[in-house]
């Protein structure tokens, strides 16, 4: 068996993004900004890229930025809305304490700049709620920036209600969607989004491409300055084989969402059923406000990484928030954040799915998991002093 | 994966020595849990001479496979020459650990020479201080973790 199931790290490109892709590279590879024919072939690729995914997103086509991925979009959102603020003297954003890297250590950056940050707690389930954000927003208030799904754990944020409260205080809303574009309905009017990043791997397109939302009439300011393409705002010739691969990839999913939602869901819950009887474990984040991919355990006695290497020899593809794998001193900031203390946090494990698995192999991941994490309890002094009684299960 | 050598996914594959021990003449215990990291060495000496080892790990690939090694690198040898097998030679047997997991070979340097310590005092065996990790500080490698 072998079976991916990181597919929140990232995913296996469809045929049908690979198809749009190809002839950008062979046939039309011009330069959309060049004035030949060539070129300007490739330039209305970029129009009909630019439009079908402003569709998607229910929003308009000039709305649309193309970046180099999530990362990218976070960062040129955030500093916009920072310098947008700056110049009327409000210099407080609020965020929340389990954002994606991109977001949190932008906002270091501007707090070593006299910013103030309002990071929310998401409590033990995984989630803030409206009226958090509500509270927090002060008059010197320039942005709030929350994720709309964690890549952890899952957790699906209220996205529209946070947008409303917002729009009625009148602060810049902006959403890291990287784990939801192509996974949940996102529409930026309906849900009040006034910027959005999204990225194209994540949902079976290519590498290196993303996309940075911005309502009309938000200013943007540029990371990479150079030539005039993107509206002025983002120079660098246009990627144009990844943004068409992108937005194949973008509708495809969008056109599958439903039915794979179901699917999905469907797997994810008979897998946490299954890992559920692993006694002394316990899913992280909410069960049922969850992507419909997203599985996220802690085992108490054992450490991630070991169990994603014995899972690995029999074929399952995961990861894990623990301190070793990250390569940092501790476990990952997420699982901290909803309050699991270091012991535990060290025992977790993320299988994130797609709709390509079967309930075959999901059965044989109970299985594996459960095997793994009873030989590395067995040969673990930690779980000898929890059986015991030496130390107090955390997890009971 | 190519993150670790062929000789550390050996030792962790197939730990040698695992387990624990009935009436160990010393035990060593070192890191803790909040580190994610915890080495547990048993030994059984007889005539100066580390007759049986075992050992318990609670923590990731390269842990696991540094006290694999550790054990197979005292088990038979003589007191003295216990003393001697420090972190660099697990690293060097192991044929290499990625920089950030160099503490894992230290914790098993560590393990050992404290389950020795536990022997020496056990049976009121004189030695010399300075040559023992002092446990107060046996996390110190783990991460310098501050509360």
């Amino acid at each position: 068996m072998k079976i991916y199931v990181d597919n929140a790290a990232t995913t296996k490109m469809s045929k049908t993004a690979i198809e749009a892709m190809l002839p950008y590279m062979a046939e039309e590879y011009g330069n959309p900004s060049s004035l030949h024919s060539v070129g300007q072939r490739a330039n209305e690729a970029l129009t009909d890229a630019r439009e079908r995914i402003a569709k998607v997103l229910n929003c308009e086509p000039r709305e649309i930025t193309f970046t180099s991925g999530g990362s990218e979009a976070d960062n040129q959102a955030i500093m916009s809305a920072a310098w947008l603020g700056a110049r009327k003297g409000k210099k407080h954003i609020v965020s929340t304490a389990f954002e994606h890297h991109a977001v949190l250590h932008t906002l270091d950056k501007l707090a070593k700049d006299g910013f103030e940050i309002t990071l929310l707690d998401v409590h033990e389930n995984g989630l803030v709620t409206a009226e958090q954000v509500h509270e927090a927003i002060r008059p010197d208030t320039c942005l709030v920036t929350i994720m709309f799904a964690n890549n952890e754990i899952g957790t699906i944020q209220p996205i529209a209600e946070i947008g409303a409260v917002c729009r009625e205080k009148g602060v810049l809303f902006h959403t890291d969607a990287v784990q939801a574009a192509g996974h949940l309905h996102i529409d930026v009017k309906a849900q009040n989004i006034d910027m959005l990043s999204l990225s194209a791997h994540k949902f079976h397109g290519p590498k290196g491409i993303g996309v940075l939302y911005a309502r009309k009439g938000i200013f943007l300011m540029n990371l990479i300055e150079g030539g005039a393409q993107e509206r002025g705002k983002r120079a660098g010739t246009e990627n144009i084989p990844a943004i068409m691969g992108m937005a194949a990839a973008l509708e495809e999913a969008n056109a599958n969402l439903d039915a794979n939602t179901k699917k999905l869901i469907k797997l994810r819950d008979r897998l946490i059923a299954g890992l559920s009887k692993i006694p002394h474990s316990e899913l992280n984040g909410d069960g049922v406000k969850r992507l419909p991919n997203n599985v996220s355990f802690c085992f108490e006695g054992i450490e991630g990484e070991a169990m994603l290497l014995l899972l690995d020899d029999k074929g399952v593809y995961a990861s894990s928030g623990s301190a070793c794998t990250s390569g940092s001193l501790d476990p990952s900031h997420v699982l901290l954040a909803i309050g699991r203390v270091h012991d535990v946090a060290h025992g977790s494990l993320r299988l994130s799915l797609s709709e390509e698995n079967t309930e075959e192999e999901v059965d044989y991941i109970i299985q594996a998991v459960a095997e793994v994490v009873a030989y590395l309890r067995s040969i673990s002094p930690l779980w000898g002093d929890l059986l015991k009684g030496k130390r107090e299960f955390i997890l009971k | 994966m190519a993150l670790y050598s062929e000789k550390v996914m050996d030792h962790f594959r197939n730990p040698r020595n695992i387990g624990s021990m009935e009436n160990a003449d010393g035990v060593g215990e070192v890191g803790n849990a909040k580190c994610g990291d915890i080495m547990k060495i048993y030994l059984k000496i007889d005539d100066d001479r580390v007759s049986d080892v075992k050992f318990e790990t609670f923590g990731c690939g390269s842990a696991i496979a540094a006290s694999s090694m550790a054990t197979e690198l005292i088990k038979g040898k003589k007191l003295d020459e216990v003393m001697s097998v420090t972190n660099k030679a697990v690293v060097e047997a192991l044929d290499g650990l990625p920089v950030h997991k160099i503490h894992c070979s230290v914790l098993a340097e560590e393990a050992i020479k404290v389950a020795l310590k536990d022997y020496y005092d056990k049976n009121g065996i004189d030695y010399d201080e300075t040559q023992f990790p002092n446990c107060a500080c046996c996390d110190h490698h783990c991460h310098d973790y501050e509360e």
